[in-house]
């Protein structure tokens, strides 16, 4: 098998712990990782890692801001695969990598109990996989149910 | 040494104010206390606003018990470590983080075993009380189930099919589930 480039995106605390406990899937490929927090660098060894701003939705220049560092990401490393677990720095990368042509992997972050998170809703309609972490969220269209971060 | 910890994003006054005022009454000099962003500070138990993430894992590594609020990178990297951990989750109510959340999170993971609960102040001092009994459950395997990581890997490597079509609009039907109260977590045992 090819090996294939996997941009992996996730914001701070416990999106990036999630993000981290996925690494095995990535063994045989070339992973590059995108959050919030420089401090993180130390985890992901010699793997290529980026900084991005911690924007919410609710703060609009933020957000454009964040959206044009992501873009800048995505043209240097030409990913195959883009993965995130959350959350608006992941939704961003998502819809931003339809462009290059990556396929996407949306994994709604465990906390999320009783409902998908705002973001994991609304990037239901563009991403290729589409997964929750809690059977009782699964629905026939998706999102699926495929095991969690535990 | 007993480690609290509130994440970097939003302080959490309610529950460093907690273990601060249960270590003066109880004489404790070995609580340090990770609060973020505020302007309110802890007397009786030292304390910094943020650490970085080799400091964070140190501190998680060297503390007895961790208590933190029930955000999954405090309560995963307990589990990680084999430190038994106490939480107390925000309220959307008191703008502590956007809803309650954090109050499903708890209540899940403390019916998994992974974690004690304080609801409130009141509990909080009762659980602190009781905090030298309270056992880790071992230590979690650091990454995802099996299950997960196959799903990942097939997807990765193209050999599965996508779970759902893009933009069907048969999607539309199914609108965001309501909240069903406690009723999931009897079939939500099996998560792996």
């Amino acid at each position: 098998m090819e090996p294939k480039k996997i941009l992996a995106i996730a914001s701070g605390g416990g999106h990036w712990v999630q993000l981290m406990r996925l690494r095995p899937a990535f063994a045989g490929h070339r992973a590059s990782f995108v959050t919030v927090n420089p401090t993180y660098r130390g985890d992901v060894g010699s793997s290529p890692f980026y900084v991005v701003s911690d924007a919410t939705r609710w703060n609009k220049i933020g957000l454009a801001r964040l959206a044009l560092q992501l873009a800048w990401i995505l043209l240097r490393e030409r990913p195959h695969v883009v993965v995130s677990t959350g959350a608006a720095p992941g939704f961003i990368g998502i819809l931003l990598a339809k462009s290059i042509g990556a396929r996407t992997v949306w994994i709604d972050s465990i906390a999320n109990v009783e409902r998908l998170s705002l973001s994991g809703e609304r990037v239901g309609r563009f991403v290729d996989l589409w997964l929750t972490q809690w059977p009782h969220l699964a629905r026939p269209m998706g999102p699926a149910f495929e095991g969690s971060v535990l | 040494m007993i480690f609290v910890t509130v994440g970097a994003q939003m302080p959490f006054d309610r529950l460093v104010r907690g273990v601060d005022e249960w270590a003066l009454r109880q004489g404790r000099s070995d609580a340090f206390a990770q609060i973020g962003p505020t302007d309110w500070h802890p007397r009786h138990i030292a304390w910094t606003k943020f650490l970085d993430q080799s400091e964070f894992r140190e501190k998680v590594r060297s503390a007895t018990a961790i208590v933190a609020h029930a955000g999954m990178g405090s309560i995963i990297t307990a589990r990680e470590m084999g430190k038994p951990i106490l939480v107390m989750p925000r309220r959307g109510d008191l703008q502590e983080t956007r809803n309650d959340h954090q109050v499903a999170t708890a209540r899940i993971f403390r019916e998994f075993g992974w974690v004690a609960v304080a609801l409130d102040e009141r509990e909080l001092d009762a659980r602190l009380d009781e905090l030298s009994t309270l056992t880790a459950s071992g230590a979690l395997a650091p990454q995802a189930s099996d299950r997960l990581i196959s799903a990942l890997r097939g997807f990765i490597d193209g050999a599965r099919a996508t779970t759902h079509t893009p933009n069907d609009p048969l999607r539309k039907k199914f609108s965001r589930p309501k909240s069903d109260g406690n009723s999931y977590i009897s079939r939500a045992r099996n998560i792996r």
